[in-house]
């Protein structure tokens, strides 16, 4: 594979559409740079957005800015790779948008996003994602790039797929095992649309749920007079989640596909994870900012507009014991990205649902309380040490998505995406102080150790002791190109283990049973949709030799046939045995 | 004690029978015993029994007399592309007497989209005028249809079925939705009745179908491989996991591979309450044949799921079985003759399905599992006969060695041993696909309702002497559990004040996931819901002071109203 030469040498795909803000030069100077293999002391020079030292003793030209890191550690911008900052819900926005959403992740120490392209059924892909892309050109404050919902699987939207992935620079693909007669797709069709992607060299991100058991479970819960949030984590019990998951890693050993699991919200889920990849499936899982920091006992408050708040799908886990779990999965690698899965409603937004949970607007906060809740509750707890804190904030996205090293390096030639964590910083969360529109937050009143003193975003500084500055627009869409070595080194090896072979044996000549009717069974005509070029030549078979024979008396000769039986011969003439009508 | 179905049928004869000298071994103990018993019933266990003058006596001298092996699963008369099975209910009951089985529970396989009780009809019909065991039947839902619930009900209360097939595989022809499932899988469980679950994600295997034949792949080799045991292991997990929702006692059919019978493992550890049944087929051999150079051979093995190729699958499955996390052995019975395999001999998928077992399977498990010291007498005497005959609720009656029980009984020598082929089994196929296998273990005699059928290596049956055996609804050893949890589950709803804070306007909520009461829905239809009590005078919800982002102009695209302040509770649902 060649393409990680390509990504190196021709430089990077989308730089130049928006013309650079600043020119601004930059040292960040007596700070820990921190990578996910290594933690080094060296400075940092910044030029154009792009890292162009690392090390002591740096040669710079006067008169450039200095940061003071004092001691603090210098790591690679955090990567969201799990955001809805445009997804309508009955054709309202979130509250957060592009701008409200990045200035948020800014303010967390993540200095880019990847956020979901969700068209409607029936709605052009294309169209969707040129809708999501000039929204987040106008607003966005951090670099972006795009992920694509696949609401509908048909024809039609291959060729959709084909451009997108070739001209577009989309990587990777939603589809969903859940949302009943709205977005799910039956096994059929999801084993196509793998089979598809795989083709292209994209990541297939799946929402994992099974969508017939919770349809279901919510008929039987509204039913019983059961209307509010509670009603939501009761008809997702997480073993629900468990079972797609499961499902989901199955579809992709078939198909040979990596799978990238969003939203590991429950032990169950990341233990199938977990197990799949022992057994070596190439399958990514992703806990959320929600799912490690809070659990699901507050879908039970009596208030109703805090338990609304927690509604997002698949839901927190009751379990209390969740967190801690997914964090020590997180820690071993078992799993690698955290995501926020950022989609605000407001309260009179979640309020539509007031009197039928199945119609609150699904979505929670957390793109910019994400990397700190990492560090308190994994970092801080010795569960995971700085350089592991670096990979699942940050390199392992940038690594499964094709981003690396542009992001989630601190090394030269990257872009200067960093942030300056200080591990000692403490943080209580609160609406009353947060950058998202939300009138609420999930995570109110949480204290939070470690958190960013400085962010620089394209080499500039976008966070200082507290403040923001930012611009509308500044945050350029980043394209990234199929093929990501992470994943697809090992899929490729095994497209050529899997090859199967035929057993090559004489023709069977014995009698055949004659059977009148057209067979109703399943008669596999071959498939329209299989790549041209693959057209197989028939097994030489050795029409001489065969070793099948009926001879010497057996025990049953004296038990009449029944009458039955019409037996024919085979026709002497047919030449070989692959037709397959 | 009285059992239903015991008039059905005429006694055939009033054999009066004693067997003497052998230790009895039931599921739970083994002891020395002689065992006395009148018109197909046991009368007397003990030492020196007091019996009629000119009673036969069967010598049991050096050899364990166990209850009667239950076979459930045979399919002995489902045709397959409008051939029949080579074996039916005579060839095939005479097998299982032969082996040391007394009864069989067979399916029903109704064409999709036909009238259940009509083949139950037809089953019976076929069954009472060849079997020469008892046997019982067990209905395949082939379709889901409307009006099925009362057929159910039809059949598990008048009719004597208490055990129902679903398949997750055989799309467009037998395959059920997870929707579907669940429903029938509720409506089970309102019955009384156990869902058996064929496991493997149809879905997956089409797919896998289609592309090994755009591959020139034909052979039965590509059975196996369209037929990965991943694919049946999703669809154990999934199963599970709806049985789990719907609390109904589920029983995997025929577990053919580890991964498949770790997860019921799993499951049980769990808590769920779930049968896993290997067969003699994945206890005695392997997938490896289907790649035998010998065509007949190859497909003789072709059954779903497959064999596993993994060649370690058979030793698994017996610890499993003796360690009691698998927990019924059958045989899967279902033999077509090597021109009825031949219909495929251009394509795979057409193979007819099944393999040979019901003669094998007792010797099978006592030479792969007690013989090695896996499992004991007693557990061996559970996983044949006992278990089965709890779970279909036919305990008592059959299953054991006790007085009152059916005279199926089976005296085994544990010492010499029996080599299976295709030359001296009493089936009509021409292939066995255990052909040339030493088992420890096999029959020496064999008493079926209280008559000698097998002894001194002869056979003698009578034809249409097997009687039907109803079984009730709400066995003890599967329903006790389900009933406590059906009490256990209600969920509740949180009592809280009405939401009275602003709520966006929505102009068109058509589009919404909303979730429509189905017609028939699994809750019960003597409930109407009631809205649970609110206080309309607490609302826990304020927003006050002032907040971060004041400065942030409001968008102007959002329009709020206020709830209307006349209802009374939120309870309406649509």
């Amino acid at each position: 594979s060649n393409h990680k030469g390509e990504m190196s040498g021709t430089g990077y795909q989308g730089k130049k559409n928006i013309p650079h803000l600043t020119n601004e030069r930059l040292v960040i100077k007596g700070g820990r740079v921190v990578n996910d293999d290594q933690s080094q002391y060296a400075d940092v020079y910044v030029e154009d957005g792009i890292i162009k030292q690392v090390g002591e003793n740096l040669i710079v030209p006067g008169g450039v800015k200095v940061i003071e890191a004092n001691g603090c550690m210098v790591i690679p911008g955090g990567i969201d790779v799990n955001t809805c900052l445009h997804k309508p819900y009955l054709g309202t926005p979130p509250v957060d948008d592009f701008y409200q959403g990045t200035k948020a992740a800014l303010a967390g120490g993540t200095t880019m996003i990847i956020d979901h392209v969700t068209p409607q059924p029936g709605e052009s892909l294309l169209e969707a994602f040129e809708k999501w892309q000039e929204v987040a050109d106008k607003k966005s404050c951090c670099d972006y790039s795009l992920h694509l919902d696949i609401p509908h699987w048909h024809e039609g939207v291959k060729e959709e797929l084909e451009q997108l992935v070739q001209e577009k620079g989309i990587n990777s693909f939603q589809v969903y095992m859940a949302y009943k007669g709205l977005f799910q797709m039956p096994d059929s069709q999801l084993y196509e649309a793998f089979s598809f992607l795989k083709e292209l060299g994209a990541v297939v991100l799946v929402h994992a749920e099974n969508g017939d058991l919770i349809a279901q479970e919510q008929s039987k819960i509204l039913g019983m007079g059961i209307t509010g949030p509670e009603g939501h984590p009761l008809s997702r019990p997480e073993e629900l989640e468990a079972e797609a998951v499961f499902r989901a890693i199955t579809l992709g050993n078939r198909v040979n596909c990596p799978v990238y699991i969003t939203k590991v919200m429950s032990k169950s889920a990341a233990d199938t994870v977990a197990t799949a990849r022992k057994k070596g499936s190439v399958v990514f899982g992703e806990p959320i900012t929600a799912s490690l920091a809070t659990d699901g006992s507050h879908y039970w408050s009596k208030n109703w507009a805090k338990a609304a708040a927690y509604v997002t799908s698949p839901p927190l886990s009751p379990d209390p014991t969740t967190p801690d779990h997914l964090h020590s999965l997180l820690s071993c690698g078992d799993l690698q990205v955290v995501g926020s899965g950022h989609c605000a409603y407001s309260t009179s937004q979640k309020a539509i649902g007031k009197d039928n949970f199945t119609l609150i607007p699904e979505g929670t906060n957390g793109v910019e309380e994400r990397m700190g809740f990492v560090w308190d509750k994994a970092v801080a707890m010795g569960k995971m040490d700085e350089n592991q804190f670096v990979a699942v904030t940050s390199t392992n996205a940038a690594k499964i998505f094709n981003l690396y090293p542009r992001k989630g390096r601190i090394a030269v030639g990257s872009d200067a995406d960093i942030v300056i964590w200080d591990p000692d910083k403490i943080k209580t969360i609160t609406a009353k102080a947060q950058q998202s529109a939300l009138e609420y937050n999930i995570f109110e009143g949480m204290e939070c150790h470690g958190g960013p003193v400085y962010v620089v975003s394209q080499g500039r500084i976008v966070f200082e002791e507290g403040n923001l500055q930012v611009q509308q627009g500044t945050g350029r869409f980043i394209s990234r190109k199929p093929f990501p070595d992470v994943a697809y080194q090992r899929i490729k090896y095994r497209n050529k283990m899997m090859c199967k072979q035929g057993v090559s044996r004489g023709m069977y000549d014995g009698p055949v049973y004659d059977v009148p009717a057209t067979p109703k069974y399943i008669t596999p005509a071959p498939s329209a949709k299989t790549s041209p070029t693959t057209h197989q030549p028939p097994p030489i078979r050795n029409l001489h030799q065969s070793n099948f024979s009926l001879s010497g008396a057996q025990i049953d000769d004296n038990i009449p046939r029944r009458s039955g039986h019409r037996i024919v011969a085979p026709p002497g003439g047919r030449s070989n045995i692959t037709s397959l009508g | 004690m009285s059992f239903p179905g015991k008039k059905n049928t005429p006694r055939v004869t009033s054999d009066k029978l004693i067997i003497k000298g052998g230790k009895i071994v039931n599921d739970d103990q083994s002891f020395y015993a002689d065992i006395y018993m009148e018109d197909g019933t046991i009368k007397q266990i003990g030492e020196n029994l007091i019996v009629p003058t000119g009673v036969k006596t069967v010598d049991a001298y050096g050899h364990i007399v166990i209850p009667g092996g239950i076979d459930v699963n045979t399919c002995l008369q489902a045709t397959h592309l409008g051939m029949t099975p080579a074996d039916d209910f005579y060839h095939g009951t005479r097998a299982a007497l032969m082996g040391g089985t007394t009864m069989i529970i067979d399916h029903v396989v109704p064409e999709p989209g036909t009238s259940l009780l009509a083949a139950y009809d037809q089953w019976r019909d076929t069954a009472d005028k060849r079997s020469c065991c008892d046997y019982s039947l067990h209905i395949d839902i082939t379709r889901w249809h409307e009006g099925l619930f009362e057929e159910l009900e039809h059949l598990i209360k008048d009719k004597g079925v208490n055990s129902f097939l679903i398949f997750m595989a055989y799309k467009d022809k037998y395959q059920s939705s997870d929707t579907q499932i669940y429903e029938m899988f509720s409506a089970m469980r309102e019955l009384g009745a156990i869902a058996q679950v064929h496991a493997e994600n149809g879905d997956i295997i089409e797919e896998e179908q289609k592309k090994l034949l755009d591959l020139g792949i034909t052979g039965p080799e590509g059975h196996v491989l369209s037929h990965p045991e991943e694919v049946e292991t999703e669809a154990v997990y999934r199963a599970i996991t709806i049985a789990k929702q719907a609390n109904c006692p589920l029983y995997i059919t025929k577990v053919m591979s580890k991964p498949a019978a770790d997860v019921i493992a799993k499951a049980r550890k769990k808590g769920m309450v779930i049968y896993g049944e290997p067969i003699a087929a994945s206890l005695g051999t392997d997938g490896s044949h289907y790649w035998s150079k010998n065509w007949a051979k190859a497909a003789a093995f072709v059954m779903s799921p497959p064999l596993s190729p993994d060649t370690s699958t058979p030793e698994y499955l017996s610890s499993l079985l003796s360690c009691g996390d698998l927990q019924v052995t059958a045989s899967a019975h279902c033999t077509f003759t090597t021109a009825q395999k031949a219909v495929g001999k251009d394509n795979f998928t057409l193979i007819p399905e099944g393999t040979n077992g019901i003669e094998e399977r007792m010797s099978i498990v006592w030479d792969k599992a007690v013989a090695t010291g896996k499992m004991d007498e007693n557990d061996f005497v559970a996983v044949t006969s006992t278990n089965a005959a709890k779970i279909f609720n036919l305990y008592p009656r059959k299953g054991r060695i006790a007085v009152g029980s059916d005279a199926d009984i089976v005296i085994w020598n544990t010492k010499e041993t029996k080599t299976f082929s295709a030359k001296s089994h009493n089936l009509t196929v021409e292939v066995n696909i255990f052909e040339g296998m030493e088992c420890r273990g096999f029959p020496v005699a064999v008493i079926s309702q209280g008559r000698i059928v097998l002894e001194d290596g002869n056979l003698n049956v009578t034809e249409g002497s097997g009687r039907f055996i109803p079984r009730k609804a709400y066995p003890d050893f599967v329903y006790k559990r389900i009933k406590a949890r059906g009490r256990m589950a209600d969920a509740r709803g949180v009592p809280r004040g009405n939401y009275d804070g602003p709520v966006h306007d929505v102009i068109s909520m058509t589009k919404s996931m909303s979730a429509t009461p189905s017609t028939r829905g699994p809750s019960c239809p003597g409930k109407t819901p009631v809205g649970p009590a609110r206080n309309l005078h607490q609302s826990g919800f304020t927003l006050s002071g002032t907040q971060m982002d004041d400065h942030i102009p409001r968008r102007t695209s959002q329009k709020i109203v206020a709830p209307p302040g006349g209802r009374s509770n939120i309870s309406s649902l649509s």
